[in-house]
């Protein structure tokens, strides 16, 4: 993901000089070709987030479209109130990108466990939120979030993530991929844990069940009309995230649920259940001990409809 | 008007305001009038008529619990009307306690957090380096809010880029929240941290407009250096039962506390 955000990144520089890239200090081997092709467009700001965030709303408010980077919980939550304050209240057309969603630093230890950024992020008002399920969806989504203007958080996996989707996609902010219609079961998933709620459908499917699948990429604004129209048709929604299930994708679909008149779908909420992990492991280990690797999930949809 | 009716104006209506409001930092506004009334007043390159005008130079109130003084100056000079000043913190008002930009002509950014300021100021001053714009960016910070870290995380970068066309100016009134700065949390070497952190560094009285418009209108370091105007002031500045103490922090003037203070600082000419 990392990898097409920068080629996309690259091409939008190219079109548009006002486009500048600010790095937190991080990015070795990543930025280094977009720093060396584009020195007026690239910024180390060094290693002070809060400096990064505050002078990028500066900088977007003369008129540039200012995309910072950095990694984990570091480009959100270390200056949180300079995207609430400074960013998102004067509609400042800047792009957060986190590299590292989830557990994909997940030998690093809790620090680098980005699992509550989107709750906090999609809780502001004026920001838009995406996490992108795979390669195809980063590169659209990062022009998208340069074509809508005002402040956007952009949450990545890292390098090697594979291309779930065969072929084009029609990318929209606010509106849901569907990849498959399902009668019994529909599955909902953001971000890179795409893949597992692929494969885990494929299983589904395998034993007899009619599963749906979307890549529910955009966390803010919430493609509500799709999760109504599910909720109305099938008995069983299930929210798959490398995020806690408070406040996320899960907590976001609970909240459109709660107040539909009758709505035919219980939920299941796929996830962190509202904890830390101080066991370290790569990334599959920690889904696989989290219960977002593809057996676990097909477990929990099986354990509910059978 | 000349910057000293200018700030009369604005203590005066400072003291209304938070009069009216019931509201709270009389004293912080009655210590940057001066300041305020010379950049309004004189130094800022500024239309009211086009709050927008690419060409301004950009002022930010980073202590934007004196955002009272702010609203008062732009009223004053001509960014809206004057009346308004009287729903300053009224229920359905836009003006709040601490300055806000949604709806409010000429200002530039919303503070109240303390810390938030100064990056954004050189965000806008680096965007200029970039296009080769001549706007000045001129940013006001209180004493204590030195203590907020991101300040020095902006200071390092400002120096680091050379942004000789950014201006901090320090309202160094020596007291903040609870107790004097040199109780809470030391500055001094304040100056000497400036400099260490590759400033320019002027130290003036901040009530003296001569002295403030002259640093204030300085060409720029011959563009290797920003500006910290170290501006010594007195929190609650003209009116004695208000300055150097803590109380006026937060205590709003009324009945005859509130009919003292204007009448020490004065009526101007064709008050109402």
């Amino acid at each position: 993901m990392r990898d097409e955000f920068v080629r996309t990144l690259t091409e939008i520089a190219m079109e548009d000089r006002n486009v500048i890239l600010v790095t937190g200090d991080l990015g070795f081997g990543v930025l280094t070709r977009f720093a060396k092709e584009f020195p007026e467009q690239f910024l180390n700001a060094g290693v002070a987030e809060q400096n990064m965030t505050g002078l990028a709303v500066g900088m977007s408010l003369e008129g540039k479209v200012v995309y910072t980077y950095s990694i984990a919980n570091f480009p959100t939550l270390r200056c949180l109130e300079q995207i609430r304050n400074d960013a998102c209240y004067h509609q400042a057309n800047i792009k957060i990108v986190a590299i590292g969603g989830g557990f994909c630093y997940g030998s690093l230890g809790v620090s680098h466990h980005a699992t509550e950024d989107l709750a906090i992020m999609r809780a502001l008002p004026d920001i838009t939120v995406i996490a992108p399920g795979d390669t195809t969806e980063t590169a659209a989504a990062t022009r998208a979030i340069y074509e809508v203007p005002g402040t956007c958080y952009l949450r990545l996996g890292r390098g090697g993530e594979p291309k779930v989707h065969e072929g084009d996609i029609d990318f929209k902010i606010g509106k849901a991929i569907k990849l498959f219609d399902g009668v019994d079961v529909v599955l909902i998933s953001t971000g890179g844990i795409l893949k597992n709620a692929f494969e885990a459908r494929k299983k589904l499917s395998s034993i007899g069940l009619s599963v749906g699948l979307y890549s529910m990429h955009t966390l803010k604004p919430i493609d509500r009309e799709m999760i109504e129209r599910v909720a109305v048709r099938t008995r069983l929604i299930v929210t798959i995230e490398e995020h806690s299930v408070i406040g996320g994708l899960g907590g976001a679909v609970a909240e459109i649920l709660a107040q539909m008149p009758q709505p035919k779908a219980r939920l299941k909420m796929i996830g962190l259940q509202d904890c830390f992990s101080s066991i370290v492991g790569d990334q599959d280990y920690l889904r696989r001990m989290y219960g977002l690797d593809v057996d676990s999930i097909v477990k929990a949809v099986n354990d509910i409809l059978r | 008007m000349n910057t000293h009716d200018l700030a009369l104006r604005i203590r005066r209506h400072a003291v209304r305001m938070t009069h009216l409001g019931k509201s709270s930092h009389v004293a912080a506004v009655l210590s940057m009038a001066d300041i305020i009334a010379v950049l309004y007043g004189q130094v800022l390159n500024k239309l009211p008529s086009e709050p927008k005008w690419p060409e301004r130079d950009r002022f930010i109130l980073s202590k934007g619990h004196a955002g009272a003084g702010i609203y008062a100056a732009l009223a004053e000079t001509g960014y809206f009307s004057v009346d308004e000043l009287e729903t300053h913190y009224a229920n359905g008002s836009r003006l709040s306690g601490h300055v806000s930009h949604r709806g409010i002509p000429g200002v530039e950014l919303s503070t109240g957090s303390l810390g938030h300021g100064l990056p954004v100021a050189v965000g806008m001053a680096f965007a200029a380096k970039l296009d080769s714009k001549r706007y000045r960016v001129y940013v006001l910070v209180g004493d204590g809010e030195c203590d907020e870290g991101s300040n020095w995380e902006a200071a390092l970068f400002a120096s680091h880029h050379k942004l000789s066309n950014l201006i901090a100016i320090v309202d160094y009134n020596k007291l903040q929240s609870l107790a004097t700065v040199e109780e809470t949390l030391r500055l001094e070497p304040f100056s000497a941290k400036w400099k260490s952190f590759g400033w320019d560094v002027i130290e003036v009285d901040g009530h003296e407009h001569e002295a403030l418009g002259e640093v204030l209108n300085l060409d720029p370091s011959n563009g290797e250096r920003p500006l910290c105007v170290v501006a010594h002031t007195v929190k609650g500045k003209g009116v004695s039962f208000m300055e150097n103490s803590v109380l006026w922090h937060y205590r709003s003037p009324q009945g005859e506390e509130y009919e003292m203070a204007l009448e020490e600082l004065g009526r101007f000419a064709d008050e109402r």
